[in-house]
């Protein structure tokens, strides 16, 4: 393979060039103020704990491989799922595409130098990584109590609930920055030409994201130091014992968490928009659609929270208000969804990796979308509810969506992020094992879930068990492919064939400097004059 | 497979539910259907073949009328979900004629069932087959659930106050009861039985063993209750007003509250008025009543709340 340079229309240097990664040394990376490394340093840190909540995962599926398996203790097992639920959402979703991808491709696909503020990036990025060290400490004596902290539980425990509210607190006020400096950046640092309306999909996605998480964020932060003052100066806000009231506790954090939700997928739909229209040489159908459905989407989103708490004891007129906008959120990821796959009618497609993961997204996501229908209606969330069926639904809209997206971007952009190609054949492997595993794991437990198993259950009746262990077997599965793919990121960051500046043909501003990026990201800052989207090779009219 | 063994829809909530997971079910399944179809017949279709040029594609950048048809489409569907959902909630959350009350208390990780009659049984609902229930619940402790898969139908069970389950209990068996909100370390194994009887064997059962009444039963306590901590020299029972309202006809009455509000004499209520008197005065009342928290206990309030319902 040789180096291939021809093709780059602002490539600077030779294509041997180390770009931003030139640069060694400790000092030169923890206290840089280039965004992609910030983005870079993100994503390391985030795929560990990607790793690291999955071994905890891995963990508790054999827990449940038998009833009365003694392997390791009930209280072990609640700590587990705690873990896995706390480093999953708070430590990889959350942070994993906004902050690491954000960081990394804004700039880029804006054409801006930077950030809007490079400093408040960095102190992110070190607020973060505060919040994470302060949550390790609460492994002294670790949680149990569910990544929900439901109340009065939580204020009554004895394992170490206020460090670790602490530290997703700090965490918290690491993405309220974070936020902020995306909404000003793309407001303020869009080049020349680039108006809304040809700003990239992910750029829109990003944006919506960045919205809510200003926006919402202090409400979680606000209700951890509440948390955190009932337990240690006994101030009575969520105990009844003490004249406090437990579904005050539940309604702060879903007014958090639900929103949250959509942290998790608006960049992730955002990425699937900028992937399907470059593999299947089309414009995207209906941009405008896909940009405002993303603001639809955050906006309703913060009027949806109380669908965690139909069978709360919440008022019953409540629980139908909620119900009835609920549904409505449908309603924007369904045009996301049919104007992707519009996107590909009479497209000319090839399916590496990125588009098998972008393709991957859709079909997982509209089934997990799909079966969210029978917990937004009334009758049957208040059977669904706190059972498997939950289960299976989060994990097909967060991993089948959030994380499959997430794997997307990350084979798309490992060209220019590291200057190096990723083996197609590893990658497809990757993809094969992790999506087969994925379905074995996550859709027995639908049936298991309206068969009545609830979540969160150390222990279980035999009459679930059969299930149990295929789900058990898919875990292992789905380990595989994450292996082999981790292994192809390694192998590829260290040994992989030099990558030209635009492998995929894309015409977004990224793929019009050389990969890796230099520090200034474009040697002259671009003039846009058309959107991103024009990939139709021939001119036809009135078709389709 | 044991699990898919088990035929279970043991009750009418069971069946109204089933039907509407089935509806859901049928409507998604056709947009599953012409979803995922068209995406993999798109990707099969136009993919591009090996070694071949990059084909010819179109320039077309949307279309105004489709971009409508699916937003309406599946906001009907939405809708057409949403009222059925909310039609078969309202009738298995709303109580049925004729139904008696069961108080249940839990506590990590047990459930105690308190019968009208006095009598207390752990870990087991035993009711006879086909007279509604209303269970009257709330936890000592921290949240937990009550969760009957054979009936579709759960509620969590909060400390400080009351929520309502409806039993329609129309077929005999035994059925699984789960405590569906994480509680602690015995969480998973905090499970009950609901034992459903024909009327002569819950008749037997009453009458003997380990059910045997015990007590005096839970309105005659409540009745004593009321003597002994002085509730009658304020609140009548003959319907005359004293310094506070009368309980006869109280329960299930509409209040009109000082400030214009309106609420419903329902459990809650009553026993909110007990411990917070202040919290919701009604209208034309002084608000003088000294709160009884500490003074009595939740098994003194049901109680006296299970008597003022005989007053109707």
């Amino acid at each position: 393979m040789t180096e291939n340079t021809a093709d780059g229309k602002a490539l600077s240097g030779n294509g041997r060039s180390r770009g931003y990664l030139e640069e060694k040394g400790f000092r030169s990376w923890a206290l840089t103020l280039d965004h992609k490394r910030i983005g870079a340093l993100y994503l390391y840190t985030t795929l560990f704990f990607f790793l690291l909540g999955g071994i905890f995962a891995l963990l508790m599926r054999i827990k449940l491989m038998y009833p009365g398996q003694q392997i390791f203790s009930d209280q072990t097992y609640n700590v587990l799922f705690t873990l896995h639920g706390s480093v999953m959402i708070f430590l990889f979703i959350i942070p994993a595409i906004p902050s690491g991808m954000g960081n990394f491709f804004i700039p880029l696909l804006i054409g801006a130098r930077d950030v809007a503020f490079p400093r408040i990036n960095l102190a992110s990025y070190w607020i973060f990584v505060a919040g994470i060290i302060v949550i390790m400490g609460s492994l002294l004596r670790p949680m149990d109590t569910g990544w929900t902290f439901y109340t009065p539980y939580s204020a009554k425990t004895a394992a170490n609930v206020t460090l670790l509210s602490f530290g997703i607190f700090l965490i918290g006020m690491s993405s309220i920055l974070t936020g902020l400096n995306f909404i000003v950046t793309i407001h303020k640092l869009r080049a020349p030409g680039m108006t809304w309306h040809r700003l990239p999909l992910f750029i829109w996605g990003m944006y919506a994201t960045s919205i809510i998480q200003v926006v919402a964020t202090p409400v979680v932060g606000i209700t951890f130091l509440l948390l955190a003052m009932e337990r240690l100066f006994g101030v009575g806000f969520f105990d009844p014992a003490k004249g406090g009231d437990p579904l005050l506790f539940q309604h702060f954090f879903w007014f958090y968490s639900h929103p949250v939700v959509y942290v998790m997928i608006l960049p992730a739909m955002g990425i699937i928009s900028e992937v399907i229209p470059v593999f299947s040489r089309k414009p995207i159908f209906g941009y405008k659609a896909i940009a405002y459905s993303s603001l639809a989407i955050a906006f309703i989103g913060f009027f949806v929270w109380g669908h965690h708490m139909f069978v709360s004891g919440m008022s019953k007129t409540a629980s139908i208000i909620f119900s009835f906008l609920t549904f409505f959120v449908a309603v924007p990821t369904a045009v996301k969804v049919f104007n992707w796959i519009a996107t590909m009618y009479k497209g000319s497609i090839t399916f590496e990796s990125p588009m098998l993961y972008a393709l991957t997204f859709i079909f997982l996501f509209t089934f997990g979308g799909l079966t969210g229908m029978f917990l937004g209606a009334l009758a049957t969330n208040i059977h669904l509810h706190d059972t498997y069926f939950i289960v299976a639904h989060f994990h097909y809209t967060m991993v089948g969506g959030t994380v499959v997206g997430f794997l997307a971007g990350l084979h798309y952009w490992f060209p220019k992020m590291t200057g190096r190609m990723l083996s197609e054949k590893m990658a497809r492997w990757g993809w094969l094992l992790t999506f087969i595993g994925f379905n074995v794991t996550f859709l027995v437990q639908f049936y298991l879930g309206y068969k009545g198993m609830p979540r969160r259950w150390a222990e279980y009746p035999p009459q679930y068990q059969s299930l149990n262990i295929v789900s058990t077997v898919g875990s292992w599965i789905m380990a595989g492919g994450i292996l082999i793919m981790v292994s192809n990121f390694i192998h590829g960051f260290f040994r992989g064939d030099p990558a030209p500046s635009n492998p995929w043909k894309g015409l977004t501003l990224e793929w019009q400097t050389a990969s890796p990026p230099p520090t200034e990201n474009f040697e002259t800052i671009p003039v846009v004059t058309d959107w991103p989207y024009a990939y139709a090779k021939r001119k036809t009219t009135g078709d389709g | 497979m044991n699990a898919f063994a088990q035929s279970s829809a043991a009750s009418p909530s069971a069946w109204k539910i089933d039907a509407v997971f089935l509806f859901i079910a049928g409507v998604s399944l056709f947009f599953f259907l012409l979803v995922e179809g068209m995406l993999i017949y798109f990707a099969i279709r136009y993919r591009r073949r090996k070694g071949a040029e990059e084909g010819a594609t179109s320039e077309v950048r949307g279309n105004f009328i489709l971009e409508v048809v699916w937003i309406l489409v599946p906001s009907l569907a939405v809708l057409a979900f949403f009222i059925y959902g909310y039609v078969v909630y309202r009738d298995v959350t709303s109580p049925q004629p004729g139904s008696s009350d069961i108080n249940v208390v839990t506590g990590q990780f047990v459930y105690e069932f308190k019968y009208p009659d006095g009598r207390a049984t752990m870990d087991e609902l035993r009711l006879p087959v086909g007279k509604p229930v209303k269970l009257i619940m709330t936890s000592r402790d921290v949240i937990h659930g009550f969760f009957i898969p054979d009936y579709r139908i759960k509620q969590d069970i909060l400390p400080g106050r009351y929520t309502y389950l409806y039993l329609q209990p129309d077929k005999e068996g035994t059925f699984d009861i789960y405590c569906t909100q994480y509680c602690g370390v015995g969480h998973s194994t905090m499970r009950a039985k609901l034992i459903v009887m024909p009327p002569d064997a819950y008749a037997a059962w009453k009458s003997q063993g380990e059910g045997a009444k015990t007590a005096m039963s839970i309105t005659e306590k409540g009745k004593a209750l009321m003597e002994k901590f002085g509730c009658l020299g304020c609140h009548s029972t003959d319907g005359s007003v004293k310094v506070g309202p009368s309980f006869k006809g109280l329960y299930g009455r509409e209040k009109h509250l000082e400030g214009g509000k309106e609420v419903t004499a329902d459990e809650q209520y009553i026993r909110e008025s007990i411990f917070d008197p202040g919290a919701k005065v009604v209208k034309g009342f002084p608000n003088v009543m000294p709160t009884y928290k500490g003074s009595m206990t939740d098994d003194d309030v049901a109680a006296i709340i299970a008597h003022i319902k005989t007053l109707n």
